[in-house]
């Protein structure tokens, strides 16, 4: 106790906007590496998935080369879609999620940094593991690059959309189900541009109009589906 | 500062079609202790996220230093600290790393200031020890060495005493009666027979506010 006066604090004497969202995404940073097999879960899952079209549909090179840009995207979507339960389920449970929502500074942006860090934590290794498995299904140098780069565009759309969901669903005992059925028709605009990318490329046809239009999503995810998110949390905490 | 941090005028609030209080009236003034009283399911907790803000499901008007509390969210935040019945203590991370980020997001303290705030709770010799290894006490603890930091002229504290030993105990009150003195204010619900001099309590179930 320092034995001043208390008193009410005036609303710039106290942690930046900045400082607050460094201190969100650090935090779920930390928590992660702490907790090592909810990070290799969504990766495994992606390899796994990869790995079993060539050993159940068909070895052959023409079938991979035609089919696997469009299996490496849904399977890179459907692991995204296994984690995002995890994004705000845990900070619900333990309190975390309260004092974060009761923190003064606008909540949309300590849920655009949560978003991030969980981008970070499963979209981005997904992207990183791409060339591997990009290699083993076939696919031509060019296809790669695109592919990858769809994904890099295409994963932070995924977590920010699903973070609309992940937060809608919070107050269920049960969410994954619904879960699912509210996030999956958001994403196949997602996947559709990001295959038709890469089947353009593939063709030699010119991909800037495609890539455009995927950072136009990308943009327009960064922008509303934080306030989204932000609402949605006030939602199911104010059900709890 | 004569005049309420909090004043409530005429709230109600009704859960699953039952009506917890209604015309449930009553003012925080700054270097007091309300007590939330009444039996299991009378909406103590419910009445306590109201008043911190993560229950939007009421009628009434809330005012944070005279003026509507919707609309002053920021500064309102900023000068009130809710502990509820969650923690909001990560398992994985250590006392030291879980305060350390719970004030990150409100006030920057150094880690000395947060080092004493964790010996004088208890937990000196615990600091890098992840929360999943401590028990449930101890681990409240971590939550109330929030307290000893606190800036905040608002505390709203839902069942502090939850799963702490007589000691601890003791030393709340202490703490409790020491923040009202210097001009804080203090809204505890608990079952605990708490009991400290010029507390205010609000009972519920019946619904009326007696000055004790």
């Amino acid at each position: 106790m320092t034995g001043n006066p208390v008193r009410v604090h005036p609303v710039a004497e106290g942690v930046s906007v900045a400082g607050a969202m460094k201190a969100v995404f650090l935090r779920d940073v930390k928590v992660a590496f702490r907790q090592r097999q909810d990070l290799l879960n969504p990766l495994l899952f992606f390899v796994m998935v990869v790995t079993l079209f060539p050993l159940g549909v068909s070895p052959e090179v023409s079938f991979l080369r035609e089919a696997g840009a469009g299996i490496l995207w849904v399977a890179a979507l459907l692991s995204v879609l296994l984690s995002l339960d995890h994004l705000f389920r845990h900070d619900f449970d333990d309190g975390t999620l309260e004092q974060l929502v009761l923190q003064p500074q606008p909540l949309f942006l300590l849920v655009l940094a949560k978003t991030l860090a969980h981008w970070m934590l499963t979209g981005l290794p997904l992207v990183i593991l791409t060339p591997v498995l990009g290699v083993m299904m076939h696919q031509p140098g060019n296809s790669i690059g695109i592919l990858c780069l769809t994904l890099l565009i295409g994963t932070p759309v995924l977590s920010l959309i699903g973070s609309i969901g992940a937060a809608l669903t919070l107050g269920l005992r049960s969410a994954g189900v619904l879960l699912s059925l509210l996030i999956i028709p958001l994403y196949i605009p997602v996947l559709i541009f990001g295959t038709g990318t890469v089947a353009a490329a593939s063709e030699g046809a010119p991909v800037g109009a495609y890539l455009a239009l995927m950072g136009a999503f990308l943009f327009l995810a960064l922008t509303l589906a934080p306030f989204a998110s932000a609402s949605a949390l006030k939602i199911s905490m104010s059900n709890s | 500062m004569s005049e309420p941090l909090l004043k409530a005028v005429n709230l109600q609030c009704e859960r699953d079609e039952r009506i917890l209080f209604r015309e449930l009236s009553f003012s925080v003034m700054p270097g007091t202790v309300t007590r939330v009283e009444g039996p299991n399911g009378s909406g103590k907790t419910t009445l306590l996220r109201i008043l911190a803000g993560l229950n939007d499901a009421w009628s009434g008007d809330l005012y944070w230093c005279g003026q509507p509390r919707a609309r002053h969210r920021e500064s309102f935040l900023r000068n009130m600290l809710y502990l509820g019945h969650r923690p909001g203590i990560k398992p994985l991370l250590t006392p030291m790393e879980n305060l350390h980020a719970l004030m990150a997001g409100r006030r920057p303290v150094s880690e000395a200031v947060l080092s004493r705030a964790l010996e004088g709770t208890g937990l000196a010799g615990y600091q890098n020890v992840p929360c999943r290894n401590l028990s449930a006490g101890q681990q409240r603890r971590v939550a109330l060495a929030r307290l000893l930091v606190a800036d905040e002229p608002l505390w709203l504290l839902d069942e502090v005493f939850t799963a702490i030993d007589a000691d601890g105990v003791q030393a709340i009150e202490a703490l409790l009666q020491q923040r009202a003195a210097e001009g804080g204010a203090v809204v505890v619900t608990t079952h605990h027979d708490l009991k400290l001099p010029g507390m205010q309590r609000i009972v519920l179930g019946g619904g009326s506010v007696n000055d004790g």
